[in-house]
C-alpha cells in the first residue's frame, strides 16, 4: 500500500523518467506524471499529493504558474513544491521560492539529488 | 622495745624500695630489649626493600595499569577502525550513488532514444539528453551528406550563433578519424574561447561514421567533464546513430505492422 504519493510536472519524457527513476527507490510510494501545469493542476484536484515536483519552463502553463495556483489555494497550499531550474535561469528559481517552492534542484540533474530532496521534503 | 620497732620498719620500707627498684630495673631491660628488636626489624626490612625492589601489590597494580594502558590502545584501535569503517562505507555509498546515476542517466538515454521511429522525435531526445543530462548549453548535431559534408540536422535555441563547421576542423578531424569521442580536458576547457568546440563525439553504426555531435558551451556551472558525460558520449556515439539510422530506414517503410510480418515470415 502507497504511503506516500507525488506528482511531477514535466514536458520533458526524458527528464520525466530520470525523476520517476529516482523517486521509486524511495518506498511507498506512488507517482503520478504530467507533462504540463494543467495536467498537473487535473491530477491534483483528482488525488490527495505529499509533493509536487514541477519543472520551470513547460509549454501552456508553466511551472512558476503552477506554483502560484497551488500556494493560493486552500485545498493544496500545504503540498511541499519543488522546482527544476537550469543553472542560467537564477531569476526563475528565485521567484519560484517566492511564490512559495520549498526547494529546487538545479539542471543537470543528478538522481541522488533528486532522492535527497525528495526524501527532505517527504520526511522519510 | 622501740628501738626493735624503729629497725624493723625501716627494713620493711627498705625491702620495698629494693623490690621498686628492681621492677624498674627489669623494665628498663624490657624497654631495652624492644628498642633492639624493632630496631633490627628496620634493619630487615631496609634490607627487604633494597634487595626485592617494590612490593608485590605495587607490582600487581603497575601490572593492572599495564594492562588498563593495553586496553586503552585496543579500543582507540578500534574506535579508530570503526571511524575509518565509517568512513569507506560513505565513500562506496558515494561511489554508489554516482554509479546508480550513471546507470540511470544510460538507461534513461537508451530507452528515450529507441522509444520512437520518428526523427525528429529523437533528434529532440538527443537535444535533451545533451542539456539535461550533460549540461551542455549550445551545440549541433551535424549528419554526413553524400558529399561528405557536415549538414546541421538541428536547430533551435540550443544551436542559435553557432559557426559552420566541416570535417576539416582539426577536433572534428581527429575524433572521427579515431572515431573516439574527443573532450577537452578541464585546463584546456578554462582557456577555450566560449565560441570554441569544446567536444566531439562521432556518431557510427557498423564502424561506419554518419555525423558528429559537436559541444560548443556548457551551462554555467559545468566546469569540466565528468566520467558520466564520457559514457553519455559513448552511448550517443553509438545509440543515436542506430536509432537515426533505424528512424530514416522506417520513413521508407512506415508500414511498420507489414514490415515486422515480413521479418517473421522471412524468418520461417
Amino acid at each position: 500500500m502507497s504511503e506516500y504519493r507525488v506528482l511531477v510536472v514535466e514536458d520533458s519524457p526524458t527528464m520525466r523518467q530520470l525523476i520517476v527513476f529516482a523517486l521509486k527507490r524511495i518506498r511507498n510510494l506512488q507517482i503520478e506524471e504530467a507533462g504540463d501545469g494543467v495536467g498537473g493542476l487535473k491530477k491534483l484536484s483528482a488525488h490527495k499529493f505529499d509533493l509536487v515536483v514541477t519543472d520551470i519552463n513547460m509549454p501552456i502553463m508553466d511551472g512558476l504558474k503552477l506554483v502560484s495556483l497551488i500556494r493560493n489555494d486552500p485545498q493544496y497550499k500545504d503540498v511541499p513544491v519543488v522546482v527544476i531550474t537550469t543553472e542560467g535561469a537564477i531569476e526563475d528559481r528565485d521567484r519560484a521560492l517566492a511564490l512559495g517552492a520549498n526547494e529546487y534542484i538545479t539542471k543537470p540533474i543528478q538522481t541522488a539529488r533528486i532522492l535527497e530532496v525528495a526524501k527532505k521534503m517527504l520526511g522519510v | 622495745m622501740t628501738e626493735n620497732n624503729d629497725s624493723g620498719g625501716m627494713a620493711s620500707r627498705a625491702e620495698e624500695f629494693l623490690q621498686v627498684f628492681k621492677k624498674g630495673a627489669e623494665f628498663t631491660q624490657g624497654l631495652l630489649k624492644e628498642n633492639e628488636r624493632l630496631r633490627y626489624r628496620v634493619l630487615e626490612l631496609e634490607q627487604q626493600l633494597r634487595t626485592e625492589g617494590p612490593s608485590a601489590e605495587i607490582e600487581r597494580l603497575q601490572e593492572k595499569l599495564r594492562q588498563s594502558e593495553a586496553e586503552k590502545a585496543e579500543i582507540l584501535s578500534r574506535i579508530s577502525s570503526i571511524e575509518q569503517e565509517g568512513l569507506d562505507f560513505a565513500n562506496r555509498y558515494a561511489e554508489i550513488e554516482a554509479e546508480n546515476n550513471l546507470l540511470a542517466n544510460l538507461y534513461i538515454t537508451t530507452y528515450q532514444l529507441h522509444s520512437t521511429f520518428d526523427v525528429d522525435e529523437i533528434v529532440r531526445i538527443i537535444e535533451e539528453v545533451l542539456l539535461n543530462l550533460v549540461g551542455a548549453e549550445k551545440f549541433s548535431l551535424l549528419l554526413l551528406n553524400e558529399q561528405g559534408q557536415l549538414v546541421p540536422a538541428l536547430s533551435g535555441e540550443s544551436t542559435g550563433g553557432l559557426p559552420a563547421v566541416g570535417t576539416d576542423d582539426p577536433c572534428i578531424a581527429r575524433a572521427l578519424a579515431q572515431r573516439q569521442a574527443w573532450i577537452a580536458d578541464t585546463d584546456e576547457l578554462s582557456q577555450l574561447a566560449e565560441s570554441a568546440i569544446k567536444a566531439v563525439v562521432p556518431l557510427q553504426v557498423d564502424n561506419e561514421v554518419i555525423g558528429a555531435l559537436v559541444i560548443y558551451r556548457l551551462l554555467a556551472q559545468k566546469t569540466s567533464f565528468s566520467d558520466i558525460d564520457e559514457e553519455i558520449f559513448n552511448l550517443l556515439g553509438g545509440h543515436a546513430a542506430m536509432a537515426i539510422c533505424t528512424a530514416l530506414l522506417h520513413r521508407e517503410r512506415p508500414d511498420r505492422t507489414r514490415f515486422v510480418r515480413g521479418f517473421l515470415s522471412g524468418t520461417k
